[in-house]
């Protein structure tokens, strides 16, 4: 099926420099915005007279693999020679937003391509039409007699060709077309292929700028003192000391903390060892984990706002012959990017410039602008590759630190943090007390699915909750449950201890994969019912999950004899518009889980870049594993216990499964990619570990001591 | 002032000696391909070589490293050809890159010492760097990739 362009669409067109420069605005894609007339989400390419074909990057590239699949989005549709493509990033300018985000330029809830994919084909196949349009005129043929292929207008009843760097001239003088076709999926060239990665050369000899890199003329390192009490702040401090270290050239008071700021790192680290901070500590400074599960606890005894009620799902229990309540509970998480949070700043008395590893240009510029004092014309967001940002860079405290450190000190500053405040200053996926109910009639079948989840709520980090008061981000999973069951009632409760929480890859889904992919394990098992085949029974409604449940249990062999020891467990679920299913092979030894294989599959819509599907299911799994297995924020005296990677653990090499990948072919529109897997993985794990062990998962993170005996 | 053989090229720095390597690499010669994940030597992404040992640069103070020659990223192959490097493309290694600097350290100092690593070798050689994108299956295929198995 081939879409056209919405009559609302209107592209602007320039000549500039011997160059064709389209730009998409397109007003309809938020009527509010529009209205308050500074709504233009836009995309750029331009085509120089030398062929070569630039496409403006607004999505970051963080190993996701944007700086890919949009410029592939552009040039399917503009049959281009893939080999001339370079790609720029955008600067902070709402010209450049995500639809899927009002306008904000920001690169999360696995929103690239979903936000952009139409956007950016409209964009190439608008450029695309105008070239023929142009070549077709020069020869005087008709257009639908031209056809193009890469780069070039092709006439063949002629045999004339013209390559597109000779026609942008004309073609910017023509009209923008009102319609123009996109291309049937089964015609595209490169979407659907494996394209090499553009950012990945850099990345295997150390050229790969990231934010940590930056370099700029008479630049200052520093180093931030922080409250390790959230909330806390400085209340004397004695830069003596710290003013003696060779290389220390400022020590300054910011918002959050105190700033050592040196000739380089080591001095303003050793700077930073030796001062003397005195704090008031706040009102959190005897919060410890325990309370905070405590308060969940309680307020988990009333009921909480409804997210979604499906028949009598209380009653149903109350009158079922089997019916059971667990409760499940969830740690705080760090995001714990590779490359520690960092921003370089250059604050002047008229102008700022901001170098920084961020997922969002929108929301970093609106920090320089409060920190600098400066007019947001005069803010410039430099952006460079990110070394992981899983939602952590989505925030912009470390924005606020440079540019505050800059204008305090009058230089150039790059504020690099250490891991330990990376640990101990997250915005922390949020702790969760999850009550689950279920019954199951005579026959086996589950009658009643009902949830109440207490927790911090994620909506209100981007704005008010709905009127209904329920946070959807938190429910999704649980209110979107695809089971075929009659009686379904969730229900959220929001609280907040002060704990800074935000967007730790997979949000909501994070929480839900396994809470609800664990209890239904249990609905399975409890009626003596094969877990996969369970849920296939319960799926006659959501062909989609069926078909990715069926591929993921015949590509890991599901009912077949494993090795003595070894078990499988399965989970399946929707998740930013993609669903996937995994199953894992496991052993436990005396406690210890060892997780052979992880088996997905994957239903995504249309595929753009197939392995990058399939890293992102591979690296988003290992992200899920890790935090099933060794992942734990804990509050103690109102902060954070742990500090480093010792206490923090990560899954290494010699515990990293292989993760085998399956993609089901589909003519959906995309979903999103970066997410999906880490949400499913801990459901699976925990399942495999019950079918290895007979002992069920409601903690986590998973323990040694929870499964031996 | 202290001297430096890093890439076969003679730097001499005027750093205090207790300076870790990593960063006199980074803040005084400005080679960055060399990255600094957590200054405890838990993450290898600053893993570099002395004398063809990797070494975790974050905690090994440049007072230490002597004559050794060191031997960063950006000095692994003059052109990106290291067996290694060309696997890792290949393998579509990177996501967000940032610790791969030092899993290639890491990888070219076992494939010095093993030129075919099983996996227990790439266990024993890799664990001390941390992945948080997850890569460690391609990193292995790429190590198996490069020894030519």
């Amino acid at each position: 099926m081939a879409s056209t362009l919405s009559r609302r669409t209107f592209l602007k067109v320039s000549a500039a420099g011997g160059a064709l420069v389209i730009s998409g605005y397109i007003p309809g894609l938020n009527d509010t915005a529009e209205a308050a007339g500074s709504f233009e989400p836009n995309v750029w390419l331009k085509i120089g007279a030398d062929d070569t074909v630039t496409i403006t990057l607004s999505q970051l590239e963080m190993g996701q693999g944007v700086m890919t699949s949009m410029p592939m989005l552009v040039a399917e549709e503009l049959d281009i020679d893939w080999n001339k493509i370079k790609t720029e990033w955008a600067p902070a300018d709402p010209k450049y937003g995500n639809p899927n985000f009002g306008g904000a330029q920001l690169t999360a809830g696995s929103n690239s391509v979903r936000g952009m994919w139409k956007l950016l084909r409209e964009a190439g196949g608008t450029a695309r039409a105008m070239l023929v349009t142009a070549a077709a005129k020069d020869w005087s043929v008709a257009e639908n007699t031209c056809s193009t292929e890469k780069g070039e207008v092709i006439h063949k009843a002629t045999g004339r060709r013209a390559r597109y760097g000779s026609l942008v001239d004309k073609a910017a003088a023509l009209p923008v077309p009102k319609d123009v076709s996109l291309k049937d999926p089964k015609d595209f060239r490169l979407l659907g292929k494996t394209m090499p990665r553009l950012d990945i050369p850099e990345k295997v000899n150390g050229r790969a700028v990231f934010g940590i890199d930056v370099k700029r003329p008479n630049m200052l390192i520093a180093r931030v003192v922080r409250c390790p009490v959230f909330g806390g702040k400085v209340a004397t401090f004695n830069a003596d000391k710290a003013k003696e270290v060779a290389g220390v050239r400022h020590v300054v008071q910011i918002s959050s903390g105190i700033a050592v700021v040196a000739d380089n790192y080591w001095a303003a680290s050793k700077g930073a060892q030796a001062l003397d901070v005195k704090w008031n500590e706040g009102s959190l400074a005897n919060l410890t984990s325990a309370d905070i599960m405590k308060k969940y606890k309680a307020l988990a005894e009333q009921p909480g706002k409804v997210a979604r009620n499906d028949g009598d799902a209380a009653g149903a229990v109350k009158g079922a012959g089997r019916s059971f309540e667990r409760v499940f509970e969830l740690p705080f998480l760090a995001h714990a990017c590779m490359e520690p949070m960092n921003c370089t700043a250059d604050v002047r008395s008229d102008r700022c410039d901001v170098w920084v590893p961020t997922q969002g240009q929108t929301a970093s510029a609106a920090a320089a602008v409060a920190a600098s004092g400066l007019p947001a014309k005069a803010v410039n967001i430099h952006t460079t590759y990110l070394g992981g940002g899983f939602g952590r860079r989505g925030e912009a405290d470390f924005v606020t630190d440079a540019v505050e450190t800059s204008k305090a000190t009058g230089k150039p500053v790059k504020v690099i943090w250490t891991r330990e405040d990376d640990i101990q200053h997250d915005y922390y996926r949020p702790v969760s007390y999850v009550r689950m109910w279920g019954a199951l009639d005579p026959s086996g079948k589950p009658v009643a699915f009902m949830q109440r989840l207490v927790q911090q709520s994620l909506m209100k980090r981007l704005g008010p909750l709905p009127p209904n008061g329920v946070d959807f981000i938190s429910v999704d999973g649980s209110a979107t449950l695809p089971y075929d069951i009659p009686n379904i009632r969730v229900e959220y409760t929001e609280t907040d201890p002060g704990i800074p929480y935000g967007f730790w890859r997979s949000v909501g889904a994070s929480v839900q994969g396994f809470v609800v992919e664990g209890f239904i394990d249990e609905l399975a098992t409890t009626a003596g019912k094969d877990p996969y085949q369970f849920r296939h029974d319960l799926l006659s409604k959501h062909p989609r999950h069926r078909a990715v449940l069926d591929l993921v249990a015949e590509k890991s062999g599901w009912g077949k004899p494993l090795p003595a020891g070894h078990a499988r467990g399965i989970a399946v679920m929707e998740a930013f518009g993609s669903i996937v299913g995994e199953v894992a092979e496991v052993s436990v030894t005396n406690g210890a889980v060892r997780v052979h294989k992880v088996w997905c599959a994957v239903d995504t819509g249309w595929v753009i870049n197939p392995d990058t599907i399939k890293a992102q299911m591979e690296g988003g799994t290992i992200y899920g594993l890790t935090a099933a297995l060794k992942g734990e924020i804990t509050i103690q005296n109102g902060r954070v216990a742990q500090h480093h990677f010792n206490d923090y653990p990560m899954i290494r090499h010699n515990e990293a499964p292989e993760v085998e990948v399956h993609i089901v072919p589909s003519t959906e529109k995309p979903g999103g990619i970066g997410e999906p897997s880490t949400a499913v993985a801990a459901g699976a794990l925990a399942n495999a570990i019950f079918a290895a062990t007979g002992k069920r998962i409601y903690t986590l993170p998973i323990r040694a001591e929870q499964l031996r005996g | 002032m202290i001297s430096l053989n890093v890439n076969g090229k003679r730097y001499d720095v005027d750093v205090s000696p207790d300076m870790p390597l990593l960063w006199v690499i980074r803040d005084a010669i400005g080679l960055t391909g060399t990255k600094f994940g957590c200054g405890l030597s838990q993450c290898g992404a600053c893993t570099v070589h002395l004398d063809g040992e990797p070494v975790r640069s974050c905690v090994t103070p440049v007072s230490s490293v002597g004559a050794r020659k060191v031997t960063t990223i950006e000095g692994l192959s003059p052109d990106s050809t290291h067996a290694l490097q060309t696997a890792w493309v290949a393998e579509q290694v990177p996501q967000c890159g940032y610790c791969q600097s030092g899993q290639l350290m890491s990888a070219a100092a076992l494939l010095a010492k093993k030129p075919k690593p099983s996996d227990a070798d790439i266990d024993a050689a890799m664990s001390g760097n941390i992945c948080r994108c997850g890569t460690y299956q391609r990193i292995r295929r790429a190590i198996h990739r490069a020894a030519g198995v």
